[in-house]
């Protein structure tokens, strides 16, 4: 039996505040707090509720039949503390059915993978705290920002304890192999791959509301006739994609929730896929093949490579500073010093950097605080000045 | 004595010196019993009016017509000139004026002379038209007003000077602040340069603000020696009371960049000599405040340099927030490729900063307390804020000498020349 797994990624950045030249040395809080809870109580009245409410119900109504999988940023689930406890109590509803796997990710939701191992590690387990704290259970598979992956990560999280990692089935990666099978890490073979089959992912993420595409309007019958199109013989479908697809990035007004609740008596009744778990996954199947990723891979972009946050002048030196704090910020017992080296972290202030996109308009624009990435340079090195300046008083 | 003054820009709203200048030299000449009606495009009612009587050129009714006006109108073809070519055009702007071409001439001056007009009071789209309709208005202005002579600061205003002479009969002074030169290198804007050149040619006497621009009129512009008059800028004194003074937060100390990002300022130099001192001392920052169109590419540099942790942007400063700069600043450099004269070293200086400025700045010529290099000399330019910043010797002295150096440069002083050349022109 083939099966069609459901990941969603839940994510929210501490957004910066504007912060001037003349406030560095003495303004030490960074965030804006209007904008991070405005959007927070946005989303979740607009994404994060109805939609959880829409998978209780699925759950409810088909039991064990139907599972999905998450991953929530701990930054994420800061701001669920802080802005939306609501948001909070439903996600442990959900997990409290079974049926939903939570996986584990870097707390800020960080590039620390491409810089330094042990700042990786250590924001794998700080996440993995916080979920037990809230959800009293232990993630298994490992998703790391953004899907990012190379061999040499794969291999770090196979040596953590992980069995599984799901990552972009990027074509560049994979050349004529499909990404509906199960594949393993080349360095380690015991780290098993799920690879997301983007074409049918973004389908639902991107195309659904697009009526210029040609496949408009996507209906649930539609939408299976394409997974029965799969080659038999192929194990899986990994539909993997921002949760914020559903009422955010898609309105309600474009019938994405009555999709989403049609969609599993659509699969039942005309397919012969189930529903698993990245871990259900992993432990039912073997891996057919290795697969070779030398250098990163992500799931943004045509490129799929990690340029939407490195590369530029402006994203490097930026990241280059923050991480040069490495070993100073190590050194430092202060809770204050801690919490701000996460959330500068945080992959979406690189994001507003990118230039890649000046010419093709505004598909990055989404939530996003500034008018160009030079004002996202200078904004965020301002406050890595000042940063910068208070861990220089712990010498 | 009274003066008809056109200008563009007054304090509070001002986007570089002029306004500042005006306002100077407005306010000397009333020392000197001179009277003054400045025109201004687009009041926004919250200008010092303390020591001019302004006047809204926006909010002149324009009841009749006048055969001068038409006449003028006619003279200074604004409005048949090629739309594609006015700066920062967008394409409603664009169709509006391509509409009103398309309107019979006489119609539109019809529309001109009913209208209650509004100017958008700053530089960018439709510029052309607005600086033909200025003088339009102004040549309205100079028929209903009594005064003795005019006075038009750059060549926005010039077509306005030369309106209310033809109108009036009064002699005309037009004053260079900056010329095309200046503002764009060797790459002139021709209709730019046309405006300024038939500005000076139609004037009675041309003041010029440094010997440098002086220098420029007469060589690029073709303009008799004797016509033109250097009268130096000058600086307001200001005494700022301690606890307006913002207070630093770091050990550092700051070298500051102020103006607008553009070519003329060389900002680029500033940068580069920027990161020549980082290289030595890593115990100092630099600030770039100010906007322009050369703002990103310095950004980027910046971050290429990798000098960005040192190397701060602080956006367009106005009002307090410059002195507040001033007062966080340990050296101020004006690194100007071509500046005709640049008030800010002044204002720096009048806070106790000391500072550097280029060789090719009017303002070189009149201060004696300021390390002097060529603005293409980063190794020099490096090397003097360096000094600044490890002599104190250095500094204290510049600082010192510099203040009381300054202090003697009076808009009265200025407005006392710029008066003198007004009493001759009344003689003749």
């Amino acid at each position: 039996m083939r099966t069609i797994c459901f990941y969603f990624q839940v994510h929210q950045p501490f957004r910066l505040k504007r912060y001037k030249f003349f406030d560095i040395g003495k303004d030490h809080y960074y965030y804006n707090d209007f904008e991070n809870r405005s959007i927070m109580r946005k989303v979740a009245e607009k994404c994060y509720l109805p939609t959880n409410q829409i998978f209780l119900e699925l759950i409810k109504e088909y039991g064990d039949k139907f599972k999905i999988a998450y991953s929530i940023s701990g930054v994420a689930m800061d701001q669920f503390e802080m802005y939306a406890p609501d948001v909070l109590e439903s996600f442990k509803k959900l997990v409290a059915t079974g049926n939903v796997e939570l996986l584990s990710e870097t707390y800020s939701h960080s590039l620390s993978a491409l810089k330094s191992y042990e700042e990786f590690e250590y924001q794998i387990n700080m996440h993995r705290k916080k979920i037990k704290e809230h959800f009293g259970l232990e993630p298994k598979v490992f998703r790391n920002t953004e899907l990012i992956y190379s061999d040499k990560i794969g291999e770090f999280i196979a040596n953590m304890g992980f069995k599984g990692m799901i990552t972009e089935g990027a074509k560049h990666i994979l050349g004529w192999k499909s990404p509906n099978y199960l594949y393993c890490n080349t360095i380690n073979p015991k780290l098993k791959l799920l690879l997301k089959n983007f074409k049918l992912s973004d389908d639902i993420a991107f195309r659904f509301s697009n009526h210029a595409w040609e496949d408009f309007p996507l209906t649930t019958e539609k939408f299976v006739s394409w997974l029965n199109a799969i080659d038999p013989k192929e194990e899986m479908v990994n539909l993997f994609m921002d949760y914020e697809t559903f009422g955010e990035h898609q309105w309600e007004e474009t019938g994405i929730f009555e999709f989403l609740k049609a969609l599993p008596d659509a699969v039942f009744r005309y397919s012969n896929y189930s529903f698993s778990t990245p871990s259900e996954i992993i432990e039912n199947t073997e891996p057919v093949a290795q697969i070779h990723v030398p250098h990163p891979i992500s799931w943004a972009d045509e490129e799929r490579d990690i340029t939407a946050w490195l590369g530029n002048e402006l994203q490097d030196e930026a990241f280059n500073n923050l991480y040069s704090l490495y070993d100073k910020v190590k050194e430092i017992n202060e809770a204050e010093i801690w919490k701000d080296w996460l959330y500068l972290q945080t992959s979406d202030h690189f994001y507003y950097m990118c230039t890649k996109w000046f010419s093709d308009g505004d598909v990055h624009k989404y939530f996003n605080p500034y008018e160009s990435p030079y004002e996202a340079f200078v904004n965020f090195m301002n406050i890595l000045s000042d940063f910068m300046i208070r861990i220089n008083r712990y010498k | 004595m009274k003066v008809l003054m056109f200008g563009w820009e007054f304090p509070p709203h001002i986007t570089g010196g002029l306004g500042t200048a005006c306002f100077g030299l407005t306010k000397g000449l009333n020392h000197f019993g001179t009277e003054v009606i400045f025109v201004v495009p687009k009041s926004y009612g919250d200008e010092d009016k303390t020591f001019v009587e302004l006047l809204d050129a926006g909010h002149v009714d324009i009841t009749e017509r006048k055969t001068e006006h038409t006449e003028f109108w006619e003279n200074f073809k604004y409005i048949e000139v090629g739309s594609n070519l006015i700066p920062y055009m967008d394409p409603e702007e664009f169709k509006k004026i391509f509409e009103k071409k398309i309107f019979s001439h006489s119609e539109f001056k019809e529309s001109v002379f009913s209208t209650n007009f509004k100017f958008s009071g700053s530089y960018g789209a439709n510029l052309y038209e607005e600086v033909a309709r200025y003088a339009l208005i102004a040549a309205y202005i100079a028929g209903t007003n009594q005064f003795d002579i005019i006075h038009a600061h750059d060549w926005l205003t010039y077509p306005a000077g030369i309106a209310a002479k033809k109108v009036s009969g009064k002699p005309l002074v037009v004053h260079m602040h900056a010329t095309e030169f200046d503002r764009s290198g060797e790459n002139i804007n021709q209709r730019v340069y046309d405006i300024e050149r038939e500005g000076m040619q139609a004037a009675d006497k041309v003041i010029a603000v440094s010997n440098l621009t002086r220098k420029i009129i007469i060589e690029r512009y073709g303009v008799h020696p004797d016509k033109v008059v250097t009268v130096h800028n000058s600086v307001e004194p200001i005494s700022l009371p301690e606890e307006f003074k913002v207070t630093k937060n770091f050990e550092e100390k700051i070298v500051t960049f102020l103006g607008r990002v553009t070519f003329q300022k060389g900002p680029d130099y500033f940068i580069e000599a920027a990161k020549k001192v980082i290289d030595k001392d890593p115990n100092v920052r630099f600030v770039m405040a100010g906007s322009g169109d050369m703002l990103n590419k310095m950004i980027r540099r910046v971050a290429k340099l990798n000098i960005a942790t040192k190397f701060h942007f602080a956006g367009f400063l106005k009002g307090q927030e410059v002195y507040d700069m001033f007062s966080l600043s340990d050296v101020y450099v004006m690194p100007s490729v071509s500046e005709p004269f640049g008030i800010s070293p002044l204002e720096a200086m009048i806070s106790d900063v000391p500072v550097i400025i280029s060789k090719q700045s009017g303002v070189a010529e009149v201060l004696r307390h300021a390390l002097k290099v060529d603005f293409w000399d980063v190794d020099d330019l490096a090397d003097a804020i360096y000094a600044m910043l490890h002599y104190p010797a250095l500094s204290k002295m510049f600082k010192k000498y510099g203040k009381i150096e300054v202090e003697n440069l009076r808009w009265e002083n200025s407005a006392f020349k710029v008066n003198k050349v007004y009493k001759e022109m009344c003689e003749k």
